[in-house]
């Protein structure tokens, strides 16, 4: 029972176990829900998914697997056999939403209004509007010609339901995609490193505790000390977009590495070089920037800086004033960058490019010379290489 | 047994499932979401409703997962050894139950909120696997084994400051509480705010989601926030009409420094009012 589910989640890398699996079971055997659509795609997600980054993913298999739509084509845009569309809407609609369709005056009105709004669908298709088969949703582009896309044209203020939830695929941003195996990169990581006692004291202090019981005359006198802890901070910058496309893979295993490694981490994006202002959220990058300052101000000199960023760029970019690819900079890149380092002394560049590869581009020995020659390759040599160099210079 | 909200707290169809499917299974439920979303308030409301004593165990960063279970008191026992005191020879008189102990000799089921797991230690999740599996652990010092009389429903709420381990979200269930949307926005504010004005209430609400649009805030005002800046508009009496007659986002609301809570936020808010107001 629904082992193609489980197994449809596995190959989309929903990171489900046959434990997860087997509770989904059981809450079904004690009948949590019963008979409704929606409330087992409520409990599906509650069992199997453990991580609102995934709930996009479940939702694209759920769909898939429970409404019996393959990928369709745009091609499939008219001439859809009536019995097919039917049967598929037996298999959908639960009992009240068949009742619903009666009163709207049955099945036969509503393929009527269905043909209609092909047509009209058509049309806005030519428009450039893309409706269908929008990127990555092909799966869904089919809602179209499903009964209830009908119903989303037709009555979109009486029923917010119309679309079914998994079909809303309202967690899409979440979606961080990391893969796993970062396990190399979280013991290089590992090296950088910095114990210090601070905060509550909390452990015993055995030395301590056996000099004050003598100097108290046998009785005895407990001290305690904070515990040790690892309290190395880490500002990441991140080079999105345009040539570092190709390296996507690993900049992820690399970042989720770090969040889990480093209690004290924050990260910026930034694109080809910085300038006055940086960005945290990809898809809002030209609304929510925060002014490189703030960040200088906010962060203190104890924070380790490590840039990732391929450094292809053109030289013009990191000397001259306007010269950034993407608004008019008012002072060149280079004068940020000094910034930067001057008010974090501790940073290095990994470079995701091959080291081979550094001399056939001017930019990236203009930033090797900014850097003070701290650019090591994003491989594990070079990845151990640089933290040493990091560790090294800790206060 | 069964949940559905309370006359004080809206829950959703999904939410309601949640706690049923945590209720009839004993599985341990971890809610994140949004700050200010209602996640530490729906324990204390599944006790409330369906009439268990509840046990909070909010979690710190220095908190370990020990405490949770019992901790054995040795300096107050080495002390007392000192002094010669009697009850040093009975090693129990030294145990202190911790929350977890205490659900699990509750006469009835109980509620056990674990608060804000992900301020604790990385590997505390961890440390507590065989406890939420098996309902049971082993207290060295005395040889006891405590078993669970009734398995407690067990609530865990996380902010997503550091990621779980796998082996512990796979023995919880998971449910993630979503900002609620304008008509469930409503309902919750008449669950708190019989009274208010049905005019008001829709002047608020899209003065409020309006702000959450705005791009580029820090700390989107949340539920909790919403609740007070309510709670405010209706002390001070603020007409209906200063919130409708102009568009939201072109004019500062009355009272807005209850819904933004950063000084930086609120600059930007009043220099992109500013700034549609000139008409750029």
């Amino acid at each position: 029972m629904l082992v193609d589910f489980f197994l449809q989640l596995k190959q989309a890398k929903v990171p489900v176990t046959v434990r997860e699996y087997l509770s989904l079971l059981e809450a079904l055997d004690k009948q949590v829900v019963w008979g409704s659509v929606e409330d087992f795609y409520y409990l599906a997600r509650l069992c199997l998914v453990k991580d609102e980054t995934h709930f996009d993913k479940f939702d694209r298999v759920f769909a898939q697997y429970f409404e019996g739509v393959t990928e369709l084509g745009e091609e499939l845009e008219t001439r859809i056999p009536e019995e097919w569309l039917r049967k598929l809407s037996e298999l959908v609609l639960s009992a009240e939403e068949k009742a619903e369709i009666e009163a709207l005056g049955g099945f036969e009105k509503l393929m009527e209004t269905l043909k209609q709004r092909l047509a009209e669908q058509k049309e806005r298709h030519q428009g450039g509007s893309k409706w269908i088969g929008t990127g990555g949703r092909s799966p869904f582009g089919a809602y179209g010609y499903n009964p209830e896309g009908v119903r989303i044209g037709q009555e979109e203020s009486r029923h917010r339901r119309a679309v079914k939830v998994w079909d809303k695929r309202e967690f899409k941003n979440l979606d961080g995609a990391v893969e796993l195996g970062t396990r190399n990169i979280k013991i290089a990581l590992r090296r950088l490193r910095h114990f210090a006692r601070e905060g509550a004291p909390e452990v015993l202090d055995m030395p301590g505790t056996i000099r004050a019981t003598a100097n108290n005359a046998g009785y005895l006198d407990l001290q305690l000390v904070p515990k040790l802890h690892n309290k190395i901070k880490v500002l990441l910058f991140f080079d999105v977009g345009g040539s570092m496309d190709e390296h996507i893979k690993i900049c992820e295993e690399l970042f989720s590495a770090a969040r889990v490694e480093f209690k004290y981490l924050e990260y910026f994006y930034f694109h080809n070089f910085v300038y006055e202002s940086v960005w945290r959220d990809n898809q809002r990058y030209r609304a929510e920037r925060i002014d490189l300052w703030d960040v200088i101000h906010t962060y203190g000199p104890d924070y380790k800086l490590i840039f990732v960023g391929d450094a292809a760029m053109s030289p013009y970019e990191i000397s001259m004033v306007g010269g950034s690819v993407e608004h008019m900079n008012d002072e060149a890149g280079h004068v940020w960058g000094q910034r930067l380092l001057e008010a974090y002394k501790d940073a290095i560049w990994l470079n995701p490019t091959p080291q081979g590869w550094w001399h056939f581009t001017q930019s990236v020995g203009m930033v090797r010379q900014i850097m003070g020659g701290r650019m090591f390759p994003l491989t594990l040599e070079g990845l151990e290489e640089g933290i040493r160099l990091l560790s090294k210079t800790s206060v | 047994m069964k949940f559905n909200g309370t006359d004080s707290y809206v829950a959703t169809a999904d939410l309601n499932l949640a706690v049923n499917a945590a209720i009839t299974l004993g599985r341990p439920l971890l809610i994140k979401g949004e700050p200010g979303t209602g996640k530490t308030m729906l324990a204390e409301e599944v006790a409330k409703s369906l009439d268990m004593p509840l046990f909070q165990w909010h979690v710190k960063s220095t908190t370990k997962a020990n405490q949770g279970l019992y901790e054995y008191d040795a300096v107050s026992r080495l002390r007392d050894s000192q002094l010669g005191d009697e009850r040093v020879h009975d090693i129990g008189n030294y145990i202190l139950k911790g929350k977890l102990w205490e659900a699990f000799e509750s006469e009835q089921r109980a509620v056990l909120l674990i608060d804000e797991i992900d301020k604790a230690d990385i590997e505390f999740p961890n440390d507590l696997l065989q406890e939420l599996d098996r309902m049971e652990f082993y207290v060295y010092e005395t040889r006891q084994l405590i078993k669970a009389r009734h398995r407690p429903v067990i609530i865990i709420t996380s902010n997503n400051e550091k990621e779980l381990p796998d082996a512990f979200l796979r023995r919880c269930f998971f449910h993630y509480i979503r900002f609620p949307e304008a008509d469930t926005m409503a309902q919750i504010v008449d669950v708190h705010y019989p009274g208010i004005k049905q005019s008001l209430l829709k002047g608020a609400l899209e003065t409020f989601f309006g702000m959450r649009d705005v791009p580029g805030l820090k700390k989107k005002p949340s539920t909790s926030e919403l609740l007070d800046w309510l709670k405010l508009l209706v002390a001070e009496e603020i007409p209906a009409e200063a919130l409708h007659s102009k568009q939201p986002g072109k004019s500062i609301p009355p009272l807005h420094g209850a819904l933004l809570k950063n000084e930086q936020d609120l600059g930007l808010f009043e220099r992109l009012v500013g700034m549609t107001r000139r008409g750029r």
